[in-house]
């Protein structure tokens, strides 16, 4: 009857789910491809209009115009491609001191936030609050015109703590001679430190087998870590900056004050908010973890190392991610100070050439790949610390 | 036993103790501690005492209170700088009306100690302000008029909000028209001299940017996170490439899109506005973050809300319109608070491209000889200000959010 009645009169089209589904589908297609359709052709009349085309020819022309700071050999004869490769070292010379020097002073800020000093929470509190607080690009002008130049103090060179000079034309800090003893030190470094890794789980074994630690291999790992801080501070062939007769300062490293300032700002910057991540994390784990491990007889340190940080990674890694690629995009910023990175010599390109739309699909390429991989490292780094269930 | 020790010391040894103890116990309460506070609080000291010196004997703080309008409204024609004092008027009245109403409802004390010191911090600011121009006089009344003008109508409300007339849910209505009559007022038309964008600059620009940027992208951010989360392959796929796509790329880039390409994009002979395009691309940046903020209060709503949803005989609309949008956006405020202050602060970076924001006009007062190498000074300043900003959005957020909490 009723139900008969009501199978036997077909659903009206309209309120047909699978019709309903694939025409919103097909409809929104339509209005994007539409949208986006339009916008190419109104591109490209209006490039048409003022004589140009969408290719990428220009970047085998001669670009004409001067980098300040390149690893890489440039001069203003090379191409407008080659000018961007050089920005593009400049940016991940940027972000790859960023990552270490950003996680140092985020997980000490955040580990600071637990101390029981008082002075040393309150300072913690005052840095995470005013830098959380204000805009970056205004850290970034701040570290650039008030502190280094400020530091730098007009045309003139000046010490600071003993062995760093600075002037306009940068800050220059002891750094270790490219000489044949160096590398040998450094290489050296490198084994000791692996010989020590062995040695370390050598003895880990050995305590979980015979429930006492051996003797030796700890004297041993004591001598290593001597042996590798003497062929540090000699071996390396330390080289100091220093002024000469005609007031012109030699040796060292010198590292613009562009780039000191953007890494000064990006580090403090990106520190606060990892900063914050790690408190967090480290305030997930329950107090009852402490507790056990106090109860099991663990120092603080202890405690905080096996017990509490590993559980606390769980919670951290996910979020640093983000904080990573927030510190590669705000590189950009660079633009502003006047760091040769790929966004400024890509402006620079762009205003010699016009050519906007190129560039900008440059820029978009460079800071998704940069994400991607960014995002795969930390991805793997993530399952590295979560529970590996059966 | 406990008695033959002397009767009660007096108060003043007693906090006195107390306040050994407690250095003891927060300051030097073990050597590397010891050794942390004393290096530290030397340095802390030569700081404050290096800066204080600084402050007083180098710094040339006139740069300051002679650009004041400039950091506030830019080059807005002072002729019409009576409209912005008839907003900030309504604006307050506004305020002092939600203020009242929400307080009210939680059965709080409109007047709680932090609100009277703050009060009392702006009116002293106010009669100490070394004001520079014609009137200063006039101005110090009209900022103390706007006080007293928040505090009335805060404590009307107040009583008014036990009369039948519902006043909470006209205040939503009254938020739009005042917005509305504030882009009139600012903008000018329909009876008013129109003011170019070009005039707009300092607070005013970085205030309107930031406010109508995160207007604009909410629908937008609704439905992509909607879309992001929906069975339709299509919707997610290009939800999901829209939101992946602008949020591996920075704000400068797509800032030359919104100023540069948008341009190209639209059909020879149209033209947008410098400052409206910088909010295109300010909004299509934002509404990306939005949706994936969203998402996150989206995917919090349980799925037996759906369900039951759909057992009532609600479409999908009807389901997301009424059901689970109100809740996952109420879940996700602090979250959204959290991102219009960074969008806030990300606002300065139109000042690369060219706009005179609080960032960008500063810039072009450095710029001018008389004001040369004053960089610490406006900055510290114009910081203080972002702070101030951020830092007043972020208690209104944890006080909405505290008053919009269903279950106390």
């Amino acid at each position: 009857m009723v139900s008969r009645h009501s199978s036997d009169t077909p659903i009206p089209l309209w309120r047909d789910e699978r019709v309903i589904r694939w025409g919103l589908q097909t409809l929104v297609l339509a209005v994007v491809v539409g949208v986006m359709g339009i916008m190419v052709v109104n591109m490209n009349r209006n490039l048409q209009q003022l004589g140009r085309q969408f290719d990428y020819t220009f970047l085998k022309n001669q670009s004409g115009f001067n980098i300040g700071e390149h690893i890489l050999p440039y001069s203003p004869d090379d191409t407008y491609g080659w000018a961007l490769w050089v920005g593009y070292i400049n940016t991940l010379r940027l972000i790859v001191v960023g990552f270490v020097a950003t996680t140092g002073v985020g997980i000490l800020a955040g580990i600071a936030s637990f101390s029981d000093n008082w002075l040393i929470r309150r300072l913690n509190l005052i840095y995470v609050e005013i830098v959380r607080n204000t805009p970056l690009l205004l850290q970034l002008f701040f570290w650039y015109l008030v502190v280094f130049f400020g530091l730098s103090d007009g045309s003139g060179v000046r010490r600071l703590a003993g062995v760093v000079y600075i002037s306009k034309k940068g800050l220059y800090l002891p750094w270790p001679a490219n000489t044949g003893s160096t590398w040998g030190a450094i290489v050296s470094v490198f084994l000791l430190a692996f010989i020590a890794y062995y040695i370390w789980r050598w003895n880990l074994r050995q305590m979980e087998q015979f429930g006492r630690p051996s003797g030796i291999p700890r004297l041993l790992l004591w001598g290593i870590g001597a042996i590798a801080l003497l062929l540090l501070s000699v071996g390396l062939n330390w080289s100091f900056p220093f002024l000469s007769n005609d007031k012109l300062i030699i040796g060292g490293v010198r590292i613009s004050l562009e780039y000191a300032a953007m890494l000064s700002g990006l580090t403090f910057y990106t520190g606060a908010f990892i900063a914050e991540i790690v408190r967090a994390g480290i305030q997930s784990v329950s107090k009852g973890q402490w507790e056990a491990a106090r109860s099991l007889g663990l120092k603080t340190s202890a405690a905080m190392r096996l017990v509490v940080l590993p559980q606390a990674l769980r919670v951290i890694i996910p979020s640093l991610n983000g904080q990573y690629m927030h510190l590669a995009k705000n590189s950009s910023l660079a633009l502003a100070i006047g760091y040769p990175d790929i966004i400024a010599t890509g402006q620079t390109t762009q205003n010699q050439t016009g050519r906007a739309v190129e560039i900008v699909l440059l820029w978009a390429v460079t800071y998704l790949s940069m994400n991607l991989l960014i995002s795969l490292v930390m991805n793997r780094l993530n399952q590295s610390v979560q529970i590996q269930e059966r | 036993m406990v008695h033959h020790h002397s009767n009660p010391s007096p108060l003043t040894d007693m906090s006195q103790l107390f306040f050994l103890v407690w250095l003891r116990k927060n300051l030097f309460n073990s050597w590397i501690n010891t050794i942390l506070t004393i290096l530290l609080g030397t340095l802390l000291f030569n700081s404050l005492l290096k800066f204080s010196h600084w402050a007083g004997n180098f710094a040339k703080w006139e740069v300051i209170p002679q650009n004041l309008p400039l950091y506030f409204v830019g080059r807005f024609p002072p002729g019409e700088y009576w409209r912005l004092w008839l907003f900030l008027s309504l604006l307050m009245v506004m305020t002092g009306l939600t203020w009242g109403v929400l307080t009210r409802l939680s059965k709080g004390y409109l007047f709680n100690p932090t609100v009277l010191c703050g009060l009392a911090l702006a009116a002293l600011t106010i009669s100490i302000w070394p004001f520079i121009g014609d009137q200063p006089l006039l101005i110090r009344l009209q900022l103390s008029g706007l006080i007293v003008l928040l505090s009335v109508t805060a404590q009307i409300s107040y009583w008014c909000g036990h009369l039948s007339f519902p006043w909470g849910q006209r205040l939503t209505l009254g938020w739009v028209v005042i917005f509305l009559i504030g882009l009139w007022l600012i903008m000018g038309g329909l009876g008013l001299p129109a003011i170019s964008s070009i005039a707009w600059g300092g607070v005013l620009l970085t205030a309107l940017m930031s406010l109508v940027s995160s207007i604009l992208s909410f629908p937008f951010g609704i439905l992509l996170a909607l879309g992001r989360q929906s069975s339709l392959p299509v919707i997610r796929g290009l939800s999901t490439l829209y939101i992946e796509l602008v949020r591996g790329m920075p704000l400068i880039t797509i800032l030359f899109v919104g100023l540069i390409m948008v341009p190209l994009f639209l059909p020879s002979g149209w033209r947008l506005d410098v400052v409206f395009r910088a909010i295109l691309g300010l909004t299509l940046f934002v509404s990306a973050y939005l949706a994936e903020t969203i998402r996150g209060g989206l995917q919090a709503i349980p799925k037996g809300q759906f369900e039951a949803a759909n057992s009532l005989g609600l479409n999908t609309p009807l389901t997301l319109g009424l059901i689970i949008l109100p809740q996952a956006l109420k879940i996700s405020i602090p979250a959204i608070v959290g991102l219009f202050i960074s969008l806030l602060q990300d606002t300065t970076l139109v000042s690369i491209v060219g706009l005179f924001d609080l960032l960008g006009i500063s810039r072009s007062i450095l710029a001018n000889p008389i004001f040369i190498g004053r960089h610490a000074e406006v900055y510290l300043f114009i910081g203080v200000l972002y702070w101030l900003l951020c830092y007043l959005m972020s208690q209104g957020s944890r006080y909405l959010e505290k008053q919009l909490r269903s279950h106390p």
